[in-house]
């Protein structure tokens, strides 16, 4: 494929709003998870909470829009001067010239289970400020999107489980490539919900501690919450040294289980060659893989043998799911970021939590940060279904001296 | 407005809805030939699932797998080599309801297969499990305007990745509460193999491009109120233009400012 340019990006998660709290938690190796206090549950799980999301307040015009996940959207696209770089983009290419293409898996479900307990007695109606456009549909965070940038061009939201914001890159990068549009506004929004964990925990996939990805003990997921975008756009021939590119995208399916893994990883592992492929890489050209790394057993194991099969032993990799949480939807679109500042900053997160590594899985799995130049890093999603997802970025002095 | 004209073939059709039962019974129907008569649609056993997930499988299933196999038959293909595009407004209504019910209980435990067939996915995962497709599946929903989303990713995969695929767009109603806030009447499932090339199954080439110009509505009162009611219907133009084997151009409903354009020529 043509590398694609990530001009702008940003993230919030439970590590910090925005780039600079998010490299900083990066870079003492803090995270943010924490004992789950939220809403009413009542699980011994840890979460990745984002503090302050409902006391965002969205646009009285979009007032119909509000719920937890567009709440979290908007608190994440007015960080790092998001939105101004997405006005700039609609002013130089028009409005209808950009695709909104957002990753969710539970859209704003939170509304809609705390409508269910308001249901009327007699009747069973939900309640009259239920808005089941703008709050429960799936699509609802990419309409809010495309409201509140006045954007009118294609769009869609990409939900895939736990791949979702990963795929947004495969969706924007085949519109733009067809001339559909001319830049896209890509990512990912998850947020805490009742659906997820409760869910979760019914299969005995979260941990009651802060998850440990890699870990020979590793009992599960924490999970978290995220918004997380970025603005793709052509490449133009002159490059600032530090401008991160979308290189190759891989996508397949297991085919296999709707909630575990193919147990040797047969179906990451061809998602990760098909990134490559497009990238016209080998592996020995990737520095750094931000691996999905959920700290499931079944989820590790499968992944880690898709890896080292692929790579062998000798390629730095982590989880940043021990500092987030699996943020699920968002997790694409995050680690993907996150993946952007390892290439800006020269610098190769440390996964945490982790202390003693599973021995059966044989990775040069990173406990400590690592500071060196990094070209070319792969941030891998998967998700139930079985739907699987590989993204390759690079620096552009590093890629094309 | 300066857009992209994006081509491909129509190389096999499944279809399923409220008297539309299958693409070559409902030719006469679409092309006007035969009245259109509302009777529920009919769900097919899904035949290709293990007999465990067979008897679990909810409507959204049974559509997706029922369109899907009929589609790729047609085309003369094996489903297994095709990528797909899965587009739903809705997802699993009653999986939903029954979650959002149990949540809002004294006991709120889910069960584990209730919460995996939560995933808007699910559909698109037992499709590949069936059919044992280890391709890419791009799962997306855009509201009422899901189908010409679908077919606006199907169509780029068509031409920019020069491949096959496979698009399915379904829809399945609400139970109460739910359906009160989105009335969605009744399943409608509509799947095509779109490919770069024509093949000796090919039913038309279409040339797909975006307008501002109306969505074309169908004459027949009942077909209409099934366009406007299902997202996945808003196919229905495109569905009568292909039942009639008449070349020409008709629009499909998208968002709002945004309408998709399809000129038709039967092969």
């Amino acid at each position: 494929m043509k590398p694609l340019l990530l001009s702008h990006f940003t993230a919030t998660s439970c590590i910090g709003r925005g780039l600079d709290q998010t490299m900083d938690a990066l870079r003492q190796g803090r995270g943010g998870l924490a004992p789950c206090a939220f809403e009413t549950v009542d699980l011994d799980t840890c979460v990745g909470e984002v503090a302050g999301v409902d006391d965002v307040q969205l646009p009285p015009h979009l007032a119909e829009f509000n719920c937890r996940n567009n709440r979290l959207a908007q608190l994440a696209f007015t960080q790092d001067n998001f939105a101004g770089a997405v006005h700039a983009a609609s002013a130089k290419y028009g409005s209808q010239r950009i695709g909104v293409f957002i990753g969710t898996s539970t859209s704003g479900i939170l509304e809609t289970e705390l409508a269910y307990r308001r249901r009327n007695p007699v009747t069973g109606a939900l309640p009259d400020d239920f808005h089941y456009r703008t709050q429960h549909n799936t699509f609802s965070v990419a309409d809010f999107t495309r409201h509140y940038f006045k954007l009118t061009g294609p769009a869609a939201v990409v939900s895939s489980a736990c791949s979702s914001s990963a795929k947004v890159f495969s969706s924007a990068r085949r519109m733009m490539a067809a001339g559909l549009i001319d830049a896209a506004l890509v990512g990912g929004v998850d947020t805490l919900c009742l659906t997820t964990l409760y869910g979760f925990n019914s299969l005995g996939l979260t941990s009651t501690t802060a998850c440990r990805p890699y870990d020979a003990a590793r009992d599960g997921i924490s999970i978290g919450e995220a918004g997380a975008f970025a603005l793709l756009e052509h490449a133009p021939e002159a490059l600032p040294d530090n401008a991160i590119l979308l290189l190759g995208v891989g996508e397949s399916s297991d085919a296999y289980h709707m909630s575990s893994p193919h147990p040797e990883g047969l179906g990451a592992r061809m998602a990760m060659q098909a990134a490559l492929g497009m990238a016209g890489l080998t592996a020995r050209d990737i520095d750094y893989i931000n691996l999905h790394g959920t700290s499931t057993p079944s989820n590790d194991a499968a992944e880690g043998k898709a890896v080292a099969a692929l790579f062998g032993a000798a390629t730095p990799c982590s989880s940043t799911k021990g500092a987030t949480g699996h943020t699920l939807g968002a997790a694409g679109g995050l680690e993907a970021v996150i993946c952007a500042l390892a290439l800006q900053h020269e610098f190769m997160p440390a996964g945490l939590n982790t202390r003693q590594l599973d021995p059966a899985i044989p990775l040069d799995y990173l406990l400590a940060n690592r500071t060196q130049s990094v070209a070319r890093v792969m941030s891998n999603s998967f998700g139930f279904g079985g739907t699987n997802c590989s993204l390759i970025f690079g620096r552009a002095n590093r890629i094309c001296p | 407005m300066n857009t992209p004209i994006l081509s491909a073939y129509i190389n096999g059709i499944g279809l399923l809805g409220p008297g539309l039962n299958g693409w070559p019974d409902s030719v006469a129907i679409l092309a006007g030939q035969q009245p259109y008569q509302i009777f529920p649609a009919v769900l097919p056993s899904p035949a290709l699932l293990p007999s465990a997930e067979r008897r679990r499988s909810g409507a959204i299933v049974k559509l997706t797998l029922a369109t899907g196999v009929e589609a790729v038959a047609a085309a003369g293909l094996n489903p297994a080599s095709l990528p797909c595009v899965y587009t739903s407004s809705s997802g699993d209504g009653q999986n939903c309801h029954e979650i959002c019910q149990t949540l809002a209980s004294a006991d709120r435990h889910i069960s584990p297969t209730r919460f995996h067939n939560s995933v808007h996915n699910a559909a698109a995962g037992y499709w590949s499990i069936a059919t044992g497709a280890m391709t890419p599946i791009s799962v997306l929903c855009a509201y009422d305007a899901s189908f010409g989303a679908g077919l606006l990713e199907a169509v780029t995969q068509v031409r920019v990745d020069e491949t096959a695929t496979l698009l399915i767009a379904c829809d399945t109603p609400y139970p109460e509460p739910l359906h009160h806030a989105r009335p969605l009447p009744d399943n409608f499932g509509i799947a095509m193999v779109l490919a770069p090339g024509a093949s000796a199954h090919s039913l038309a080439r279409i040339s797909v491009s975006l307008s501002g110009d109306a969505a074309h509505t169908l004459e027949d009162a009942a077909l209409e109120q099934l366009r406007l009611g299902v997202p996945a219907a808003r196919s229905l133009p495109l569905l009568r233009a292909l039942a009639q084997r008449q070349s020409g151009r008709i629009v499909l409903d998208y968002f709002e400012q945004l309408r998709i354009a399809v000129e038709i020529s039967p092969c």
